[in-house]
C-alpha cells in the first residue's frame, strides 16, 4: 500500500483554491446554497430511460475567452478549463506568471466524446452491405472532424488548462476511472510535502451527458434507469446517474501559502488509496477500512464525504465500512452531483474544505437514515472514494 | 563503494531489470542485434485493410496474439510479456508478489470499431440510431467490453498478476508518457516511500482510427514504399512519424536496496525533468523555451553539466518541426556540443510506439551504456543542413558513454527528459 501521510518533518498542505462548476450551479456560494436547500438537478427526460445530473449551463467566455480555444475542446474539456480558471481565481493566482509558469499539475481525466453521427453513419451503412475493405478508413478520413482527436485525447485537459491560464510546470494526466482521482491528490500532496512542489493545480473534469458514455457503463449494467433515488435508497435498484461536473483544487505548501498571503480553506493532511482485488464479498469493505487506519488519528469532530456511486456490490460494500464508524456523518456527493467518475473525489475534497471553511457539514439528503444532521463545525472530514469497478481512494482533510 | 545518495542527497534510483518489445521482437537480446544491424521493423499493414488510407505501413507487432483482439488488449498482452521479462532480469521479490507500486504508460482507451460493429449488428436492422445501440447494451451480454474498455484495467490487470503494492496509476502525457512513468518511480523511491518500482510503458494502437486520426493532423509519413524507409530523422525528406507499437518495463531500485539483495545494477536513473509547453496543443512555442527549459532542468536534477552528456537519444519523430525544433533546443542548452555529441533516433528503426517510447528508447540508452555502441539512425541518405547534430547516420557506433540524455515531446506540450548513466556518480 502506498500512501502519503504525512511524517514529522515533513510540509503541511493547504487548500488554497477551489473551482466547482457542477449540476448545482458555478463556484462556491452557488453550491453551498444548492446542498444547504437540498435542490437536485437531474435529467430523467432527455437520456430515458437513464438518468444523468446535467451541467447548470455557465458562460464559459469568462474562464475561457477566446472563442477559438472553445473550438478545440469537447464539453468535457470545457467544464474542466472553467472549473480549473475558477479555482486558479479562488487561490487568487490568476495571472500571476510567477507562480503560473512554476505550478505544477495533476489532472485525473478520461477521454472525449466521439462523433455519434460519424459512428451511427458507418453502422448503418455496414448494415445496409457497405463492406469493401476500404470503407471504414474511407468514412473516417472524410467525415471525422480533424481536430476532434484533440478534443477525446486525455492529456489534452491538461493541455488546454496549460493553455488558456498559461501554466509552466509539470502536467501528468492520470487515468483510470473514480481511483484516478485520488491518486492525482495522493501525488500531488505527496510531492508538496516532501518539498519537490510548492503548489500544484489538481482536479479532473467529467460530462455526464453523454450516450456513448452510457453505452459504456450499461455493458456492465450500471446505469440508474426509470427513477431518481438516493444513492443510500438504490439497493434493488442499483445504479449511477452520471454527472457533469468539474472540480479543482490549489494544493500549497504552507511556507508557500503564507509567503503571499493566502487563506486556507482547510489543510489536506493524508490521502491513501488501494486496489482491492474485489474477488470474493468483504473484499472492498476490508481495503477501505485499512485505508481508515492508516489515515493520521483523528481526535477532531469528523464527519464522512462519501463518493459512493449506487452501483453494486460496491456501495453495499461501503455501507458495511460506515456502519462501523456509524458516529461519523456522512454526505453521499452521488445524490446530489450524481456520479462524476474521475471527478469525484477532487469533488469530495472539495466540497469537504469547503464545508470545514464555512463551519458546517452541509444538511443530509437521504431517505434511508444512513445520512444524519451534524450538529456544531467540522474540524476533520474524511473522504472516501470506492470506485464502481475497481480503485479505493480516502483522504484526511482538517481544519488548519 | 559509491554513496548510496546523489548530490542532492536523495536515494539514487537504479535500473535492475528491463523488458522489451517492439516491431523488430521480442526481449533485449533480438531488439538489441537487429537494433545496431540497423534493421527496420516498419512494414506495410497487414492486420486490416489500408484501402483508402493516406499512410498504410507501420511498426506493428504482429508476433503477440490476442483473443478477442483489441488494441488494448494487445497493449495489455505486451505490457505483461515485458514486465515478465524485467522481473525475470531483477530477480525481485517473489513471483505475484513485487514490493513497490506500478506506473503506467498507456494509450487512452475507448470502445473499438470490431466491438462497436458487433453493436451495430446485433441490433439486427438496416436503419438506426444510437439509441438503438444504447438499448441492447446491457443485460450481461456486453459485461466484459466493460472491462475491457475501462481506463484501469490493463493497470489493474498487470497489479493482479504482478501483486505490485498499492494503487497502479495508469497516466498518459501523450508522447511523453515513457519517460512521465519512469519518472514517478524516480520520485517514489526518493521519497523514501518504496525501495522498488515497476515502471511500464505500452501502446499498441496501431487501429484503422488512430492512423486516421495523425493522418488527418498530417503528422505521419506517406513515404509508404518501401515501408523501412519511410522513417527518416534529420533528413531533409523526412515528412512525419511512423506509428508503431510496442512495451517497455523498467525494476527501479534504490541503490542501497539493490546493492543490499546483490542485483546486478544495470544503469542509473541519474535526472529527470519535465516542463509544459503552453503555446499551442501540437506545435512547441517557437522559440523553444519550453524544451530549453526541460533539458536544463533534467541537467540539474542529475547535478551534471552539458560536457558530461556523451550521447543523446533524441526523440526525434522525423516531422520536419520536431527534428528542427529539436536541433535549435539542444543547441541551446549545448552550445557547439550540440553539433559533437553522437545523437540518434531509434524511431528510424521501430517506429514511434507513441505512449511507450519514453520508456522504450530509455531501454535502448540503457543497452548504449552496456555495449558502449550507439545504434544508427537509419535513412539518413540526404542530411537536413540545417540539422548540424552528429547523428551517428546509417551504421552503429562504438563509443565510449558514460551518460545519455533521452527526450521525450508530446502533444498537449508535454516535454520529459531523462539521463541515464552507467555508475552511480
Amino acid at each position: 500500500m502506498t500512501d502519503t501521510a504525512s511524517k514529522p518533518g515533513q510540509t503541511e498542505v493547504w487548500i488554497t483554491g477551489i473551482g466547482l462548476a457542477t449540476s448545482l450551479g458555478e463556484g462556491l456560494d452557488a453550491n453551498w446554497a444548492a446542498l444547504q436547500e437540498k435542490r437536485i438537478n437531474v435529467d430523467e427526460k432527455g437520456f430515458a430511460p437513464f438518468i444523468v445530473h446535467p451541467l447548470l449551463p455557465v458562460t464559459f467566455d469568462s474562464q475561457i475567452p477566446k472563442k477559438g480555444d472553445q473550438r478545440q475542446m469537447e464539453a468535457w474539456q470545457r467544464i474542466g478549463v472553467y472549473a480549473a480558471g475558477l479555482a486558479l481565481d479562488s487561490a487568487g493566482i490568476k495571472g500571476n506568471k510567477d507562480i503560473l509558469s512554476k505550478i505544477d499539475m495533476v489532472v485525473a481525466a478520461g477521454g472525449g466524446e466521439r462523433d455519434l453521427n460519424v459512428d451511427t453513419g458507418v453502422l448503418n451503412a455496414e448494415a445496409k452491405g457497405a463492406n469493401a475493405p476500404g470503407f471504414l478508413n474511407e468514412r473516417l478520413m472524410s467525415d471525422l472532424r480533424p481536430t476532434l482527436f484533440l478534443a477525446q485525447l486525455s492529456n489534452l485537459l491538461a493541455g488546454n488548462i496549460a493553455i488558456v491560464n498559461g501554466l509552466g510546470g509539470t502536467s501528468r494526466t492520470f487515468m483510470g476511472e473514480e481511483v484516478a482521482g485520488a491518486d492525482a491528490l495522493r501525488i500531488a500532496l505527496s510531492r508538496i510535502a516532501s518539498g519537490e512542489s510548492d503548489i500544484a493545480l489538481v482536479g479532473g473534469s467529467h460530462n455526464g451527458e453523454r450516450k456513448d458514455l452510457l453505452v459504456l457503463y450499461e455493458f456492465g449494467d450500471f446505469n440508474l434507469k426509470n427513477k431518481f433515488v438516493p444513492v443510500w435508497a438504490r439497493k434493488d435498484h442499483a445504479g449511477f446517474a452520471l454527472g457533469s461536473a468539474g472540480a479543482f483544487l490549489v494544493l500549497e505548501s504552507r511556507a508557500h501559502a503564507e509567503a503571499r498571503g493566502a487563506k486556507p480553506y482547510a489543510k489536506l493532511s493524508s490521502v491513501v488509496t488501494d486496489l482491492a482485488r474485489r474477488k470474493q464479498g468483504g473484499d472492498m469493505e476490508a481495503t477501505l477500512e485499512k485505508l481508515w487506519d492508516k489515515l493520521p488519528k483523528r481526535a477532531g469532530k469528523g464527519a464522512i464525504i462519501s463518493g459512493a456511486t449506487g452501483a453494486e456490490p460496491a456501495t453495499s460494500e461501503e455501507r458495511d465500512f460506515l456502519k462501523k464508524h456509524a458516529d461519523f456523518p456522512v454526505r453521499a456527493t452521488g445524490t446530489m452531483f450524481g456520479h462524476t467518475m474521475e471527478t469525484q473525489f477532487p469533488l469530495g475534497i472539495a466540497l469537504a474544505a469547503l464545508s470545514i471553511s464555512r463551519g458546517a457539514l452541509f444538511p443530509p439528503n437521504d431517505s434511508t437514515g444512513t445520512e444524519i444532521e451534524m450538529q456544531g463545525a467540522p474540524t476533520q472530514i474524511v473522504v472516501v472514494g470506492a470506485g464502481h469497478w475497481r480503485g479505493e481512494g480516502m483522504a484526511l482533510v482538517e481544519a488548519v | 563503494m559509491t554513496a548510496p545518495r546523489d548530490k542532492l542527497g536523495r536515494p539514487v534510483v537504479v535500473v535492475t531489470g528491463m523488458g522489451i518489445m517492439t516491431s523488430l521482437g521480442a526481449g533485449k537480446a533480438d531488439n538489441w542485434s537487429k537494433l545496431v544491424a540497423g534493421e527496420s521493423g516498419i512494414r506495410t499493414i497487414t492486420r486490416f485493410p489500408v484501402d483508402g488510407l493516406k499512410t498504410t505501413m507501420a511498426g506493428t507487432v504482429d508476433f503477440v496474439s490476442v483473443d478477442p483482439f483489441s488494441s488494448t488488449g494487445l497493449s495489455e498482452r505486451m505490457a505483461e510479456l515485458v514486465t515478465q521479462e524485467a522481473l525475470e532480469q531483477a530477480g525481485i521479490g517473489a513471483k505475484a508478489d513485487f514490493p513497490g507500486p506500478l506506473f503506467l504508460a498507456v494509450a487512452p482507451v475507448e470502445v473499438e470499431w470490431p466491438q462497436r460493429r458487433e453493436l451495430g449488428r446485433a441490433v439486427g436492422a438496416e436503419d438506426f440510431t444510437y439509441d438503438d445501440l444504447l438499448r441492447i447494451s446491457g443485460g450481461g451480454k456486453y459485461s466484459a467490453f466493460h472491462h475491457r474498455f475501462m481506463f484501469g484495467s490493463v493497470a489493474a490487470h498487470l497489479a493482479e498478476t504482478f501483486g505490485t503494492k498499492g494503487s497502479p496509476i495508469s497516466l498518459s502525457t501523450a508522447c511523453a508518457s515513457g519517460a512521465t512513468s519512469i519518472q514517478l518511480g524516480v520520485e517514489a523511491i526518493r521519497r523514501g516511500e518504496t525501495d522498488a518500482a515497476l515502471c511500464v510503458a505500452t501502446d499498441g494502437t496501431v487501429n484503422p482510427e488512430a492512423l486516421v486520426r495523425f493522418s488527418l493532423l498530417s503528422a505521419l509519413s506517406t513515404q509508404n514504399d518501401p515501408p523501412q524507409a519511410a522513417s527518416r530523422p534529420f533528413s531533409k525528406n523526412r515528412d512525419g512519424f511512423v506509428m508503431a507499437e510496442g512495451a517497455g518495463a523498467l525494476v527501479l531500485e534504490s541503490y542501497e536496496a539493490a546493492t543490499a539483495r546483490g542485483a546486478k545494477i544495470l544503469g542509473v536513473i541519474a535526472g529527470c525533468g519535465e516542463l509544459t509547453d503552453s503555446f499551442h496543443r501540437t506545435r512547441s512555442s517557437p522559440d523553444g523555451k519550453p524544451i530549453i527549459g526541460c533539458m536544463n532542468k533534467t541537467l540539474a536534477d542529475a547535478g551534471m553539466t552539458p560536457d558530461q552528456i556523451d550521447h543523446i537519444n533524441a526523440h526525434g519523430t522525423a516531422t520536419p518541426e520536431n527534428d528542427k525544433m529539436e536541433f535549435n533546443t539542444t543547441s541551446a542548452v549545448f552550445g557547439d556540443l550540440a553539433q559533437k555529441i553522437p545523437v540518434t533516433s531509434n524511431k528510424s528503426m521501430v517506429g514511434h510506439t507513441i505512449s511507450a517510447a519514453g520508456a522504450v528508447e530509455a531501454i535502448f540508452s540503457l543497452l548504449t551504456l552496456e555495449h558502449q555502441r550507439i545504434p544508427p539512425t537509419i535513412n539518413y541518405e540526404t542530411p537536413d543542413p540545417t540539422i548540424l547534430f552528429n547523428v551517428v547516420g546509417n551504421k552503429a557506433r562504438d563509443a565510449r558513454v558514460t551518460a545519455v540524455m533521452s527526450n521525450s515531446f508530446g502533444f498537449g506540450g508535454q516535454n520529459a527528459s531523462l539521463i541515464l548513466t552507467r555508475e552511480p556518480a
